[in-house]
């Protein structure tokens, strides 16, 4: 099995357990991906599947990776990408879909998050902000960034306003609430980083298995 | 189809009645204790429904022991065993948030004539 695989957010939805909790489930539309190459311990000194998402127009292709495409023969693709296999074995051209899952595994996901642009301390690191009136004139300000004379000056790492949000980042243990192979539906419980029509890396979780 | 609203519609429930805001409706609700389960009713005025596939609610409103009590249930929610109209009221508004400044006689709706 493929430690992972690649998605597409489709955006979230409110449905309702057996018990009667309301519980918000993201819709990640899990095209099939074709394998590309299959590194063996012998030949490249570990085990891993390389594998293709997102088909485009053989134009889009630089001559180079056309030729990589064309050993598997499936098409010309957006994202090549390596997972690590933990068991069975893959050929090239084999398809891989969203049913690596299953209902109630635990999955990471890797998406990067929505771009908030250039934020003040209040938004960006929760800052509580100065008085609002009564001549204040400290209203969203970060107040002091340090001391004086010692150590004469800033250091790194001290919390400031700056770029929020486009980044990288990892939510770890969303639980998987059904995989819908008929459409290549993967719907996770909770929210993952980044818009609709975002791409998302989709892994085994590290830290929890069910 | 939309993904997202292909989803919600899957969830919802054929067997709600149609009522609207100012109906009196008895709410049968399943209530799990322990391993068994009960249903217990819940009768008042809606005040107000809110829209939106799946996710749409509506909220109950009663006077229990003189105290006004309201309740908001997910209109497409298991826990719900079957709503039951009682009466059909005539009111000019969708919400009927006025009611809660209300008691006694001023707080009553006139029903509406019969379709």
């Amino acid at each position: 099995m493929s430690n992972g695989i690649i998605g597409k957010k489709l955006g979230m939805a409110q449905v309702f357990a057996e018990d009667g909790a309301a519980v918000g489930v993201t819709a990640i539309e899990v095209e099939p991906s074709v394998v590309l190459q299959v590194k063996t311990k012998e030949k490249d000194g570990y085990d891993a599947v390389q594998i293709g998402y997102g088909r485009i127009k053989q134009k889009n292709v630089t001559k180079p990776l056309q030729g990589h495409f064309n050993k598997a023969n499936k098409g010309f693709f957006r994202f090549v990408k390596e997972f690590p296999v933990l068991s069975e074995k893959y050929e090239v051209g084999q398809e891989i879909t969203a049913d690596i899952f299953k209902m109630g595994d635990y999955v990471d996901i890797v998406g990067t998050s929505k771009g908030k642009g250039f934020q003040g301390v209040v938004k960006r690191h929760g800052f509580g902000g100065g008085r609002a009136t009564h001549g204040s004139m400290h209203h969203r300000a970060p107040g002091s960034i340090g001391a004086s004379a010692d150590p004469a000056r800033v250091f790194k790492g001290t919390k400031m306003g700056g770029q929020m949000g486009n980044v990288r980042k990892t939510i770890q243990n969303l639980e998987v609430w059904q995989v819908r192979s008929d459409r290549n539906l993967l719907l996770l419980k909770g929210s993952v980083p980044g818009s609709q029509n975002g791409f998302l890396l989709i892994k085994k979780a590290k830290k929890k298995s069910a | 189809m939309n993904v997202i609203e292909m989803l919600e519609k899957e969830y919802m429930r054929g067997d709600i009645p149609g009522f609207k805001t100012g109906d009196t409706v008895k709410v049968h609700v399943r209530i799990i204790e322990g391993q068994k389960q009960r249903i217990q009713a819940f009768e008042g005025v809606v005040i107000r429904k809110r829209q939106g596939n799946s996710r749409a609610n509506f909220t109950v409103r009663k006077i229990s022991y003189g105290v006004g009590v309201e309740r908001t249930f997910p209109l497409h929610s298991p826990i719900i065993d079957q709503i039951e109209v009682v009466s059909r009221g005539k009111v000019r508004r969708s919400r009927l948030y006025y009611l809660r400044n209300l008691r006694g006689k001023k707080a009553r709706i006139k029903e509406a004539a019969k379709q």
